[in-house]
């Protein structure tokens, strides 16, 4: 009888240790979540319009007539099939003789098909996009040690004015005589998008 | 519209559509015939001459975008008294066969020697990109990199 007294005490005992173990690791386990959630750029709570608005520039964010001069191995890409650009040519290494404006001037020319804008050039190499999905290149372009140390406030008026981006809604000829394709939303579109976006916050999405 | 640019050491004023090639306006204007039309799509290289110093196609190179610019072409890079190193050179190695895209070769590759005054073969492959139907690439190495010695002892001498 005492016996069994002593071992109902024990497990009395043991019970209350593994109740209080168990509780002390869910509330670590919750503030641990807690934490991250507010240290996470690519917060849930974005609303509805702004996910819409986001996808929208991404669409043209991802489109080959942005991606094509966002390499990610120094080569320009060309056409609809974003091929390596035809005559070997490379990002220039130090001191070059032929770089992008021996061809390219600041508008198409629609004489030879070789396409043309102001400050015609290659992307740096830490804005490389090709590749990756459209949150990885939403990451990208917010990070300020890879986009050129642009604030949001630079971004939006990089993407929504900048001659070289908005080329891309009058592409010109190409050496055939072939209209490049355009984007596949209207630039007035995009460009609502990119602001309704970037004034809601610039949260990215989870990743679907 | 009027544009004005200097050529070969003498100002020019053309009075042309803006657009137009200034391949054309060199040619058929300014009666410059050495400059050669290949591709008319800045793929062989055959029209590339000198603006301000950078080897430019100049069959997809509109004329507006050469006012006040200085223009060099092959007839102005030397003359048979004083030539360019890279004239002499092409001239000591019998570089030309039929001789059509030579003129677009020199001048690129005396950008080229310009801007690295000793150029490895890597850097030739990478900046002369254009393209000779009789297949002179061998002789031209060889020339761009005599060339390249006439230039650097001249500038030891001088």
């Amino acid at each position: 009888m005492s016996t069994h007294f002593i071992n109902f005490n024990r497990m009395k005992s043991l019970y209350s240790w593994q109740s209080i173990t168990l509780l002390i690791f869910i509330v670590v386990l919750v503030s641990f979540k807690t934490i991250s959630s507010s240290n996470n750029v690519d917060a849930p709570n974005i609303s509805p319009e702004s996910e819409t608005a986001f996808h929208t520039m991404m669409d043209v964010l991802t489109h080959k007539r942005c991606v094509n001069c966002h390499p990610n191995d120094n080569i320009p890409k060309q056409g609809e099939d974003s091929h390596a650009h035809r005559f070997g040519i490379t990002r220039s290494n130090g001191v070059s003789a032929t770089n992008c404006n021996t061809c390219h001037q600041s508008s198409n020319n629609n004489y030879s098909g070789v396409p043309g804008a102001p400050e015609w050039a290659l992307a740096p190499q830490s804005m490389a996009w090709e590749g990756l999905n459209r949150y990885e290149i939403a990451r990208v372009m917010m990070d300020k040690s890879k986009n050129g140390n642009r604030t949001t406030e630079d971004l939006m008026h990089h993407l929504t004015e900048h001659e070289l981006v908005l080329w891309a809604w009058d592409p010109g000829i190409d050496a055939e005589g072939n209209a490049r394709e355009l984007p596949p939303v209207s630039k007035e579109d995009y460009i609502k998008a990119v602001k309704k976006w970037i004034d809601a916050g610039a949260i990215i999405p989870e990743e679907k | 519209m009027k544009i004005s640019f200097n050529i070969n050491g003498n100002t020019q004023t053309v009075d042309t559509d803006g657009d137009t090639p200034l391949l054309w306006v060199i040619r058929d204007v300014l009666d410059l015939k050495g400059t050669k039309f290949g591709c008319g799509k800045a793929a062989c290289g055959a029209c590339t001459i000198h603006i301000d110093g950078e080897a430019i196609r100049s069959c997809s190179y509109a004329v507006k975008y050469a006012e006040g610019k200085n223009i060099t072409t092959i007839e102005g890079l030397g003359n048979k008294e004083n030539p360019h190193p890279i004239q002499q050179a092409w001239i000591e190695e019998i570089v030309p066969q039929c001789g059509y895209c030579q003129p677009g070769f020199m001048m690129a590759s005396a950008a080229l020697i310009e801007k690295n005054p000793n150029p490895s073969d890597q850097d030739i492959d990478e900046n002369i990109l254009n393209i000779c139907r009789c297949g002179t690439y061998y002789r031209m190495r060889k020339a761009i990199k005599k060339a390249a010695e006439i230039k650097s002892n001249s500038i030891i001498n001088s």
